[in-house]
């Protein structure tokens, strides 16, 4: 029984000490990016500040657990029965008025340290003024892809969100409007930011402020329907050279090839341009992305794979091979128009 | 002699006899038309342990799905199917019916009574639920909808809206998640409203509210705040069938509806529901404990307050389900003190329960062991709440596994390791004999061991960005090694939660005799004989205090002098 | 039998509990008010949120006759209470008529409204978010008359074959509750759709 109790309680430390465990390897604290979106691991204000907080958080609950806990083994100790025909029964205490106000008011204490720094934060993250060298997006959320448009700056972009870095000295943290074109959705990429519902028929606000260059990765965060798993998010922080490359190009109208005219011709007349937009010619449609430059994305289907031309053929013969489910059709094309519209596509920079 | 109309087990028949056919037929009426709170009791019991299977099933499906990236075991269809039915199956089919099962079974023997204050309704009760149970089920097989194969529902068991709505679910699902809450939540109405009057209008003499046990206190608290939250939930989804059939506009954003006030509703009733689920756990923690310390419980009337408060206070934290969502920063700071300001007296119950194991004499029988990993259990999950409830943090933790793994840690943690607590306490009341100790003890260590490789493991892909509700991730993202420790751990428990069902059967008919007070415990229900006979108690008796068989055990040291 | 020998019933004060019936019928109205809060809620929430159709101050028509009889009838059902508790049965018999008649009378006037709602003003349910509020708040309400009625009916009924006696008081004053609760949720309805919100 010793034994038993001995293990239980061992198992139980050794389970949790894994999370700090994880944490301290985990946190390569924040000087970029990296495949694993952790929380522990902020490369931007609001994220950064979540993260000291939760520390702060971590560390009184951590307190609270270790108090508790150790009172509870020392109980299951010291309080066993020992021998089976041990039947006398203990001093039976019936409560104690002065107990039972320590340990109400020793938690209030506990509630009014939590909650002024909480409420702190709350204001500092959401009320937090908008600088004028902030960079707008207007984030609209579509069942299962991202639009994001830049108003000031004219272009329109789809699922890959391209931001300035930002430093402390002179900020340019990009403040995004969320917009949903349908059902609830939620933005979220962990080392930039907390996650923010993008709800129809309401406008709401986020703000990151990266202080590394890199690709961050994130998705979408409230269930919105059969394809939810697959409605990810990628947001690169340039350099503002590269930002400004990034834009410039974004700027342009659709490449004109003439060596692809049969595609085009194919894009233009089996129905593609009723739901998508390519600047600078006849399709303006808003229900798909918009496709003027493709191929500047690194993935295609907001993240579903990767942007090749096998991947883009196989995409439009038949969507479901990658995201069953998804809102696009299969457009019922045969090989040669298949291959076509392709190699238009193909050209879309 | 128990002269009960089921059959006795085993060795307790004094007759041997061949059941014929008509003697199988009777026996069947007896429990189709019973209003017996023993019966019925067993019946909510049965249907809840048999969704406990159903329900655990389907989280398997969805731990084989999620074990590694981009399985293809279930489709993404299916996959928002298993997992909506799982949290609804769980929730309802095996939460709410549990604790009507042992607050049907119990009260009434607990407070000298002869049955519950209305026995038909309560049956009435018992068999909306169970018919509510059956049409979310049928929904797997009624109709084709648009996606293929069934209607069961796919938009999580929340059904946010306008996601809800006709324009994005134009098949059935939604309506079968409708209805079938709808009916099972008459059902419990009708419960509730039964349990409450039962223990302010039938208790026997001298049994002051203030000498009532724990469970039956807890049970009406629970009752009580099931009255004004099942309701809310009931409004919102006759506003969902009334915009899904009648052209409604209640959640229709593009008629200038709200999807935020689908979200405030259904919260306002899914927090308090939580509780709900809780306290009754609370309550059987509460019996158990004492009697295995061998200590009155500590701290009687800061209990019932505490239970009181909780549930006042937990009627006004429900946004904090929507800190995300978009509400002023003085909104989410309201409910951060509220919900942070629930965890006060939640914790209180916690430090009462170590105080009564403080100084006593722990035996550590399979109901205790439950207990005690209930208690060290519940205080994580209180401690991830409070993180939760950090609203910045919760930024970054709502909807990803670190949240699915607070609950989890609560559901199965805290709720389901107490019904087996409770199971494994009042079998031999209701069976007339012991469960196995043996495998009780694997049921037991199987059980642990699985809970936390999935749970607590389960915090970390959380903190790494995993969001829920996903049929896949992708594999560069570091969560599959933790998702394979985490499915691991989900076989574990489902191998422990065979032993118990063999446990159960096993013991039935071969666990040894137990008399009618096998613990030496000190409530009403342990003066009867196992099982008891259909009328309770032969003469009324009297409750002399908290623990009227203490007072008789122990004459020269009542608890009378003390309370 | 091996039972624990309990203490035998022989307290000195009268051992007194509520009626179980009055608590049963107060946790039924409490869960009730929930349900009418929400829609209540609702129907508060989007008070001028409609894009188009038809506004309240535009079709609604303060319904005060109907609403003097709905209050009357829970003077007179009080009435028959009292009358029933001394053991005047007729006096019980013809108040509770007399509910039963204003309760149809409200129910009727309802009818009469929403007709000239939906044929003259063209305003229905799916109209638009007024309509919606509108005819579910209020059609909460007339469905649990309904259900008030359908009760009171069969207890009339009960009277009529002289089945009804003084010592069913009791039952008749925990109906009556349930007929109390829906003349009080009318205040409240008809004080946020036909004064606050239009």
């Amino acid at each position: 029984m010793l034994a038993k109790c001995r293990n239980y309680v061992l198992l139980f430390a050794k389970s949790w000490c894994l999370l700090p465990a994880l944490c301290a390897w985990q946190s390569a604290f924040a000087d970029g990016p990296q495949s694993t979106p952790s929380i522990f691991a902020p490369t931007s204000t609001p994220a950064h500040e979540i993260y000291d907080l939760s520390l702060f958080v971590l560390t009184i609950t951590g307190a609270i657990f270790v108090t508790v806990a150790g009172l509870l083994a020392f109980v299951i100790f010291r309080y066993r029965q020992r021998g089976e025909d041990d039947t006398t029964e203990p001093a039976q205490i019936y409560g104690s008025t002065q107990v039972e106000l320590a340990w109400t008011v020793i938690p209030v204490l506990i509630v009014v340290v939590l909650f002024l720094t909480t409420a702190r934060m709350i204001f500092a993250i959401q009320d937090a003024p908008e600088p004028k060298a902030a960079v707008n997006v207007t984030v609209v959320a579509h069942q299962f892809w991202w639009e994001f448009n830049y108003p000031k700056l004219g272009i329109h972009a789809v699922n890959e969100l391209h931001v300035p870095l930002s430093n402390p000295t002179s900020p340019t943290p990009t403040f995004l409007t969320l917009l949903s074109a349908d059902v609830i959705h939620s933005f979220w990429v962990p080392q930039l930011a907390g996650k923010t519902d993008v709800v129809p028929n309401k406008i709401n606000q986020v703000w990151i402020d990266p202080h590394y260059t890199g690709m961050y990765v994130g998705q979408c965060a409230q269930f919105c329907g059969v394809q939810h798993a697959k409605m990810l998010l990628r947001v690169y922080v340039d350099t503002p050279e590269q930002f400004a490359a990034w834009v410039k190009n974004q700027q342009q109208p659709a490449v004109q090839d003439e060596s692809v005219a049969a595609g085009r011709h194919v894009f233009e007349t089996q129905a593609c341009m009723n739901c998508h937009t390519i600047a600078g010619t006849a399709a303006t449609g808003r229900f798909g992305p918009d496709l003027t430059h493709l191929m500047s994305r690194d993935t295609l289907a907001s993240g579903a794979m990767a942007n090749t031309r096998e991947n883009l053929r196989e995409w439009i013969r038949n969507p479901d091979t990658f995201k069953e489910g998804s809102l696009m059709p299969a457009m019922q094309l045969n090989d040669q128009q298949l291959d076509q519209v392709t190699a238009y596509l193909a050209t879309l920079k | 002699m128990a002269d009960s109309t089921y059959p006795i087990p085993g060795s307790l028949e004094t007759t041997p006899r061949r059941w014929s056919q008509a003697d199988i037929l009777e026996w069947l009426n007896s429990w189709v038309t019973t209003v017996d709170h023993k019966k019925l009791g067993i019946l909510y019991m049965l249907y809840s342990i048999f969704f406990l299977l159903v329900g655990g099933a389907e989280a398997i499906a969805i731990r084989i799905q999620l074990i590694q990236p981009n399985m293809h075991f279930l489709s993404p269809q299916v996959f928002n199917r298993i997992f909506t039915m799982h949290g609804t199956t769980m929730v309802f089919l095996v939460g709410m019916t549990y604790i009507f099962g042992f607050a049907n079974y119990l009260i009434p023997l607990m407070i000298g009574a002869r049955d519950m204050a209305f026995p038909r309704l309560n049956a009435l009760s018992f068999w909306l639920t169970f018919f509510g149970g059956l049409l979310l089920y049928y929904s797997f097989i009624g109709g084709s909808g648009l996606y293929g194969a069934g209607n069961a529902p796919d938009a999580m068991w929340w059904a946010y809206a306008p996601l809800t709505e006709r324009a994005f679910s134009p098949g059935h699902a939604p309506d079968y998640w409708a209805l079938s809450l709808i009916v099972t939540g008459f059902g419990t109405i009708g419960a509730s409203v039964n349990v409450i009057a039962t223990a302010l209008c039938m208790r026997c003499k001298g049994m002051t509210l203030m000498r009532l046990p724990l469970l039956v206190w807890l049970n009406v608290v629970t009752s009580g705040l099931a009255l004004i939250t099942i309701t809310p939930l009931t409004a919102a989804q006759v506003m969902l069938l009334i915009d899904r059939y009648l052209g409604g506009h209640f959640f229709d954003t593009q008629a200038g509806g709200s999807a935020l006030i689908w979200a405030h509703f259904f919260w306002i009733f899914g927090h308090p529901e939580v509780y709900v689920l809780v306290l009754p756990t609370f309550a059987i923690a509460s019996e158990v404990i004492p009697v295995f310390s061998r200590k009155a419980i500590f701290g009687y009337p800061a209990m019932v307050a505490a239970s009181v408060a909780i549930a006042f206070v937990s009627l006004g934290v429900w946004a904090h389900h929507m800190f995300t969502i978009g509400m002023t920063s003085v909104g989410n700071a309201f409910f951060v003190l509220s919900t942070m300001l629930v965890g006060i007296p939640t914790s209180i119950k916690i430090f009462n329960w170590l105080a009564t194991m403080w100084g006593g004499k722990i035996r550590f029988a399979t109901p205790m062991l439950f207990c005690t990993a209930f208690v060290v259990q519940f205080l994580l999950a209180g401690l991830t709440g409070i993180m939760l409830s950090v609203a910045p943090w919760n930024w970054q933790l709502h909807n990803s596994y670190f949240v699915i793994a607070h609950f989890h840690y609560i559901l199965v943690g805290a709720i389901v390791f107490n019904i087996f607590a409770g199971i494994y306490y009042w079998y031999p009341k209701v069976t007339g004999r012991m469960l196995s100790e043996k495998l009780g003890k694997w049921h037991f260590w199987l059980f642990l061991i699985g809970f936390h490789l999935t749970f607590t493991v389960m915090h970390i892909p959380g903190l790494m960005g995993m969001p829920r509700s996903i049929y896949t991730y992708e594999a560069d993202r570091g969560w599959g090694t933790w998702n394979l420790i985490v499915s691991i751990g989900g076989f574990i428990q489902a191998i422990a939660v065979l032993v118990f069902a063999v446990n159960l059967i096993w013991s039935y008919f071969k666990g040894k005799e137990a008399g009618n007070d096998p613990w030496d415990a000190w409530t009403l229900e342990w003066s009867t004989p196992s099982p008891p006979p259909a009328y309770n108690f032969a003469t009324d008796p009297v409750a002399t205090s908290r623990r009227p068989l203490w007072d008789i055990k122990h004459p020269e040291d009542p608890d009378w002098k003390y309370e | 039998m091996s039972t624990v020998a309990v203490a035998q019933a022989t307290a000195e004060q009268p051992w007194v509990q509520p009626s179980k019936g009055r608590v049963a019928m107060f946790c039924v109205i409490i869960a009730e008010s929930a349900i009418f809060t929400i829609f209540v809620v609702a129907y508060i929430y989007n008070i001028g949120k409609s894009l188009y159709g038809p506004t309240p101050s535009q079709v609604l028509d303060v319904p005060l006759f109907n609403t003097v009889c709905l209050l009357s009838s829970s003077l007179t059902i009080w009435l028959s209470e009292r009358a029933i508790e001394h053991g005047k049965v007729k006096t019980f018999g013809l108040w509770w008529a007399l509910t039963w008649v204003l309760g149809a009378i409200f129910l009727i006037g309802t009818g009469v409204e929403w007709h000239k709602l939906i044929y003259h003003d063209g305003l229905t349910i799916s109209t638009n978010l007024f309509g919606t509020t509108f005819y579910s708040l209020v059609g909460l309400h007339a469905s649990h008359v309904v259900i008030g009625l359908i009760a009171l009916l069969t207890v009339l009924l009960f009277t009529i074959t002289g089945h009804v006696r003084e010592e069913h008081a009791e039952r008749i004053q925990v109906l009556a509750l349930y007929w109390h609760f829906v003349d009080a949720v009318w205040i409240v309805v008809f004080t946020v759709v036909y004064i606050i919100g239009r």
